[in-house]
């Protein structure tokens, strides 16, 4: 399943990087995160989707605490 | 400028006064403090302007993202204050502060106008309901439902219009200004502006399926696509700042260490070190140069789906071309009426009777190019003969229109045109009359397409067709092509494709001289799909093309005008440029700030430039390749 998401207040590309570095390290994850359009796109597996968006929820508060994915 | 930009600026006014405030009350009021009342004054600036970076350098170490550049200015400030330079560590916190939000606005500028650009989003369509026209969303509409759009709306939906006539602004689909006329029974796209007139349409498409939205996923996904640059450069960033922070740390203590140098002194040239360590001029600057390079394409009529396709398409030296509603119209006409025995109009009139009842594409292109209509009472008896022509009866005598091939089962002595197309013959009562050719147009601007590819650089230019050989060369040697293959098959497309792929490849691996780096195919997607996607870079024409070809293409051109081939290559051209530009200009200030810093010539303020002032000149330029490239 691929899905779009928004992206608030992310302002800097850099962390924009690291965020999309990281989700990728998740296993079966594919995630572009496009610092211009302020925008995810994550296609992971369809059964274990929603568990999939829980841990990325978290890597990116990890890495950028003032962002904040729109679900 | 949003709330949090203008909480920032207040906070950098603010700031700056107190910052005069204790600059002045230290040294000229009370020249003889102690040091902790004078710390205490320049404390309190500096606590103003940066505290939130204080905040979240701490919390992201917390986190255990040590190279954060909210943590490198911390140091890079506080090491300041340690060393007694005061003013100086608020200074480059306030300095840094102003050009993060420059940078905020910059990029939320060009942001704005790109999506401004890209703003052909509907927001509503008209329809009728109980008699009454009412406002719903795009979505709610189905296909069949008749809307209504006014003067000044934008057409939410495809369709077909059933009453009325308007001027259409189609700018937004394909970035032609001049208005397009349309009238009852005309197909009409999602995304034009209504400027005349009120139109009552039949929608043929829902709206996920409507040209509006299909843009706009194609042009939102464009930026998860990314070129090798952009790859390159966030890999780049990811050693970059380690590197340098790890160099900060050698430069602090091998000097003193080692060569007894003076601790402070060298402590501050590390300092430097730490600000120009942050990447973040190269990270913005580089994806926004790809995000502008292809809204600027769009702008011009020109869909490309992604910065990867961008920066392949700035290196083709070689263009395939299929011939047929790419280069070529795909519509017959009349090109020449050569009559024996009686006047042009005659021939002419006479050859649409006998085709009155035909459907095929070359009778209907003869009975357009004739202008009174048929009487039908004059037609007899008329007999289609498949592949080669018609045979009716017609004001009782005997007429035969067709190939060659039936003037000689009619018994007619015919003659062979010099003209290239195809040929239909007439005779009447066992007597030759003369031929009409009807050949496929060329488009207006094929011609100039090809020489401005050969003058952007082009190597090589070939055309694919499955017409016969006198057509397909005679148009090759018009509009100047390089080399022709014709009578080709689908299938023989795609292997002379492959052919020249294949000697790309051979130059690649340096194996064999062949001429071409990288092959672009512009096909109208009428049976070249397979090809489309073969090629290096595919660039369908999307006005006329089939669905399956948009989607096998990388390039879709919205306006099916092969002058815009040149233009996406100069686009793609000047995209790279900036991108080069941008990675050489940035890395170039850092290095030479670093050198200098190491050598203790450059001080904060030439450091602080090269993080934040380098990333604002950078988004500036990258701007540039949003721009519209004139004709």
């Amino acid at each position: 399943m691929k899905k779009t998401f928004k992206l608030i207040d992310l302002d800097c590309a850099n962390c924009a990087a690291k965020m999309e570095n990281e989700i990728n390290k998740l296993e079966g994850v594919e995630a572009t995160v496009s610092f211009m359009t302020q925008k995810l796109t994550v296609s992971a597996p369809d059964g274990d989707f929603d568990n999939t968006m829980k841990k990325i929820v978290k890597l990116c508060k990890k890495v950028e605490p003032d962002c904040e994915i729109v679900i | 400028m949003t709330k949090k930009q203008k909480k920032t600026l207040m906070r950098i006014i603010v700031s700056a006064v107190l910052l005069v405030l204790a600059y002045v009350f230290t040294g000229f009021v009370f020249e003889d403090l102690n040091w902790w009342i004078k710390l205490l004054c320049f404390f309190v600036p500096y606590a103003v302007i940066g505290w939130d970076i204080l905040f979240k350098a701490g919390r992201n170490i917390a986190h255990g993202q040590i190279f954060d550049e909210n943590f490198l200015m911390c140091l890079a400030t506080i090491g300041a204050f340690a060393i007694g330079e005061y003013p100086e560590g608020v200074f480059v916190m306030l300095f840094y502060q102003v050009g993060e939000l420059f940078q905020s606005c910059a990029v939320e500028k060009s942001r704005r106008s790109i999506s401004e650009m890209m703003d052909i989003r509907p927001d509503y369509a008209n329809i009728e309901r109980e008699g009454e026209i009412i406002r719903v969303d795009p979505e709610e509409i189905n296909v069949g439902d008749v809307i209504v759009v006014k003067p000044g709306e934008r057409i939410p939906l495809d369709g077909v219009i059933l009453s009325g006539s308007a001027s259409l602004d189609t700018a937004a689909l394909t970035g032609e200004s001049k208005p397009r006329e349309a009238e009852e029974g005309d197909e009409v796209l999602s995304g034009c502006v209504n400027l005349s007139g009120v139109l009552n349409i039949q929608v043929t498409k829902e709206f996920g399926q409507s040209t509006v939205s299909k843009i706009l996923d194609l042009v939102e996904n464009a930026s998860g696509k990314k070129a090798k640059a952009e790859n390159f450069i966030t890999k780049f960033a990811r050693y970059y700042t380690p590197c340098v922070v790890i160099a900060a740390v050698l430069l602090a203590v091998i000097p003193p260490l080692v060569l007894g140098f003076g601790w402070g002194e060298w402590l501050q040239r590390a300092l430097i070190f730490l600000v120009i360590s942050c990447p973040c001029a190269l990270v913005i600057s580089v994806p926004l140069s790809f995000f502008g390079g292809i809204g600027g394409a769009s702008r011009n009529g020109i869909l490309v789906k992604g910065g990867n396709y961008l920066e392949a398409l700035s290196k083709t030296d070689c263009v395939v071309f299929d011939k047929t509603g790419t280069l070529t119209m795909g519509v017959f006409k009349v090109t020449a009426v050569h009559p024996d025995k009686c006047s042009k109009e005659q021939l002419l009139e006479l050859a649409a009777a006998v085709e009155f009842y035909s459907e095929h594409p070359i009778a209907r292109s003869i009975k357009e190019a004739c202008p009174q209509e048929t009487d039908k009472r004059r037609l007899g008896e008329v007999k289609e003969i498949s592949g080669q022509g018609v045979e009716a009866v017609i004001d009782g005598k005997k007429v035969f229109a067709g190939s060659g091939k039936l003037m000689e089962k009619a018994g007619v002595k015919w003659r062979q045109c010099h003209k290239t197309g195809t040929t239909v013959n007439v005779a009447a009562e066992g007597e030759y009359l003369g031929h009409i050719v009807i050949s496929d147009e060329i488009k207006p601007d094929s011609e100039d397409a090809i020489k401005r590819l050969k003058l952007l650089g082009i190597k090589k230019t070939v055309m694919l067709t499955g017409d016969s050989k006198e057509v397909g060369e005679e148009i090759a040697k018009k509009l100047g092509l390089d080399e022709v293959y014709t009578r080709l098959l689908p299938a023989d497309k795609v292997e002379k494709v492959e052919t020249l792929l294949a000697e790309r490849e051979g130059k690649r691996n340096g194996k064999t001289n062949g001429k071409i780096n990288s092959l672009a195919f512009v096909g109208d997607g009428i049976n070249d799909a397979p090809v489309l996607s073969r090629a290096d870079i595919g660039i369908a024409m999307g006005g006329i093309g089939s669905d399956a070809a948009i989607e096998a293409a990388d390039i879709v051109l919205m306006d099916d005008k092969p002058s815009k081939i040149p233009l996406a290559i100069g686009i793609a051209k000047r995209t790279m440029r900036i991108v080069r530009q941008n990675i050489v200009f940035a890395l170039g200030v850092k290095v030479i700030v670093m050198v200098m810093g190491a050598f203790g010539v450059a001080n904060m303020w030439e450091a602080v430039f090269a993080d934040v002032g380098v990333s604002v000149i950078a988004i500036l330029n990258a701007m540039r390749a949003m721009k519209k490239i004139g004709d």
